[in-house]
């Protein structure tokens, strides 16, 4: 029993960050925006958290440092809201060059700060908790209020939700930011709280898992807990098992990459995709069908 | 300001964009280096000297740009069909490992051996690509994710391999394979170490890729399956069919890039970091740069063959971290698909 509860407490918080960063592709998506740039966001979030931390001496400002992994997420997020929703580039490579540019600028900048302390490490349970109750309050905004309705309708009909007088391009922008800044703060658990240090490429890929979640949960705020703490049970077994079975450490490296295929492979044969927001990743110009 | 639609856009459009894409995003990256403490003139100054004006920096160059010919040349065809491979640094991985298995365990007479790694690497690369073309066929699995998740399952490959049932007998420190024999290694331009028959290989198949797509029913379906999914269907074209052979030519072809590196420079199996350096990202946007032309890519893949051997440059001349390359890679790629709509369209002040 003892040993159920620690595995699904490791769980909970390893699948926080994926959570946090999956909730804001899902609010971007909504919206009809594609960002594949998680992980360089998560990156730049991670640094920049890291970096305020340390520079304002390591405690007491937690919520400063946060503040500023948001920040830079969101700032990063709106280079790709730019280049897709105003001058109407493709979105999933801009997303791609959001992820070398994220992940290049933060080991550029961040390599001054490899394999420095940060003393205070802040409990996981508040990140956990109100990733969940973040997760709850998204649900409830899809559904039932006018603002989930206007989000919506951005994603699934853009021209019907501007002949309504809906502003498509302001809602896309703030839906993309808004996703960004929750990646930045996914970076930010890793950097300040998961294991508080800052090294090159310590995102792992956990951004691209996060982006194939929003596939598997189906856009659903709610199902996303559930991918979340699965996927975090696998980490956990990964850790739990390695050298107690007589299976090669790197069979189990690429353990959840192989998983995310097969999960995006059942999602594909339950249609899933059936789910997506029908103008999802196309640009939006007034006056053409 | 008002965006005027422009029919069909100029070849010297096309050119004057493209150039004034590149010199902001020399701009924006001058900045980060601006950032990290460096002075940006003196950044390029180290870069381009020392890549352009040394015989050494231009054999550096060219020995970076044959693996981006190769696999950009593939990455163009695939992008022209909206298959959006990612996953050529896992297939060129691959590539080097299929190659690697033949050097070190198949008996064969010495003048198949290279002739065969050439092959079981096209082969390697080509299945690890028509994997995910399959997932997305039959599952509708998007080839992003798919691809991307692939590289990761490579990197583990090679890493389990030379560090398991391939680790060579000598291994101290790094791990890596056995070396492979003298008749397994690819000949080279002497006195350096770029492998010119793959360079050749890659030049052939730009211009013969270039006649196919342009000048044969072949290349005119997958032009069509490209721009209009639709149509290509209403005309009953395999779409699917047309998709898969195209994925296994264009990991067929990763997959080769990945037996030059290790049949030209390595002579064994080694790390995956080291083994290829982002060259299926770089690749990326050697495609891009060459807007679906096969034969452009002669002059985009020594392009970012530059950048990246300006920034083993910048690593030894100015202990910058080679993550610098990411940032150019990135911002290039911004700045060439944010100026695509200045291709259909003319900006009017007002």
């Amino acid at each position: 029993m003892e040993e159920v509860l620690n595995a699904l407490a490791r769980a909970l918080s390893f699948g926080t960050p994926l959570l946090i960063a999956c909730l804001g592709a899902i609010l971007n998506e909504r919206a009809g925006v594609v960002n594949l740039g998680v992980e360089g966001m998560m990156a730049l979030g991670a640094l920049a958290g890291f970096a305020v931390a340390y520079g304002s001496g390591g405690d007491g400002n937690l919520w400063l440092a946060v503040l500023a992994a948001m920040l830079a997420g969101a700032l990063a997020a709106l280079l790709h809201g730019f280049v897709t929703i105003t001058l109407q580039a493709n979105q999933f490579v801009s997303g791609l060059a959001l992820t070398m540019v994220g992940l290049g600028t933060a080991g550029l900048l961040g390599k001054r700060f490899e394999g420095l302390p940060l003393f205070n490490q802040p409990p996981e349970w508040p990140f956990t908790l109100g990733a969940i109750g973040l997760a709850l309050l998204l649900a409830l905004v899809f559904q039932a209020t006018h603002l989930g309705l206007s989000l919506r309708s951005v994603g699934e009909n853009p021209a019907a939700a501007d002949l309504l007088g809906i502003h498509v391009l302001a809602v896309r922008y703030a839906a993309v930011a808004a996703g960004g800044a929750l990646a930045g703060l996914a970076g930010a658990y890793l950097s300040l709280v998961y294991r508080p240090s800052w090294t090159d490429g310590m995102t792992a890929g956990l951004g691209w898992i996060a982006v194939a979640l929003v596939i598997f949960v189906g856009w659903s705020p709610i199902r996303a807990v559930f991918g979340a703490v699965f996927f975090g049970l696998l980490y956990y077994l990964q850790f739990r098992l390695q050298g107690q079975v007589a299976i090669p450490s790197e069979v189990f490296a690429s353990l959840p990459y192989l998983l995310v295929i097969l999960v995006l492979a059942l999602s594909g044969l339950r249609g899933q995709q059936g789910n997506a927001p029908e103008a999802l990743g196309k640009p939006y110009r007034r006056g053409e069908r | 300001m008002k965006l005027e639609p422009l029919g069909h856009a100029s070849p010297w459009r096309a050119l004057g964009v493209t150039l004034l894409a590149l010199g902001l995003a020399f701009g924006l990256v001058g900045v980060v280096f601006l950032a990290y403490g460096q002075n940006p003139l003196e950044v390029y100054r180290v870069m381009f000297f020392g890549t352009l004006l040394e015989a050494k920096g231009w054999q550096e160059t060219l020995r970076r740009s044959i693996p981006l010919l190769l696999v950009g040349v593939g990455l163009t065809l695939a992008f022209r069909t909206q298959f959006y491979n990612i996953g050529a640094e896992g297939q060129l991985l691959l590539g080097a490992v299929m190659a690697a298995g033949v050097a070190l365990f198949l008996p064969v007479p010495p003048a198949l051996s290279l002739p065969l790694m050439g092959l079981a690497g096209a082969l390697g690369g080509a299945l690890w690509c028509g994997l995910a073309a399959w997932l997305r066929l039959r599952f509708s699995v998007n080839e992003i994710l798919s691809t991307l998740m692939l590289n990761y399952v490579a990197q583990s490959l090679v890493i389990y391999l030379i560090n398991g049932p391939w680790r060579g007998k000598d291994v101290r420190g790094y791990i890596y394979s056995d070396r492979f024999a003298e008749y397994q290694q690819l000949p080279v331009w002497p006195g350096s170490s770029v492998h010119w028959p793959t360079l050749l290989l890659g030049v052939l198949l730009a211009l013969v890729l270039q006649f196919v797509l342009f000048r044969t029913t072949l290349g005119f379906r997958m032009r069509v399956v490209g721009e209009n999914p639709g149509a290509a269907r209403y005309l009953g074209l395999a779409e699917g069919r047309v998709l898969l052979g195209l994925a296994l030519l264009t990991g067929g072809m990763a997959g080769l890039a990945g037996v030059g590196e290790i049949a030209g420079i390595h002579h064994r199996l080694i790390e995956p970091g080291q083994l290829s350096s982002g060259y299926g990202f770089t690749a990326i946007i050697v495609a891009w740069l060459a807007r679906g032309h096969p034969a452009l890519v002669l002059l985009t893949a020594p392009l970012m063959g530059l950048i990246l051997a300006g920034g083993d440059l910048l690593k030894v001349s100015l202990n910058m971290p080679f993550r610098i390359v990411d940032v150019f890679s990135g911002v290039i790629l911004f700045c060439l698909i944010g100026s695509e709509l200045f291709l259909r369209y003319r900006l009017r002040l007002r």
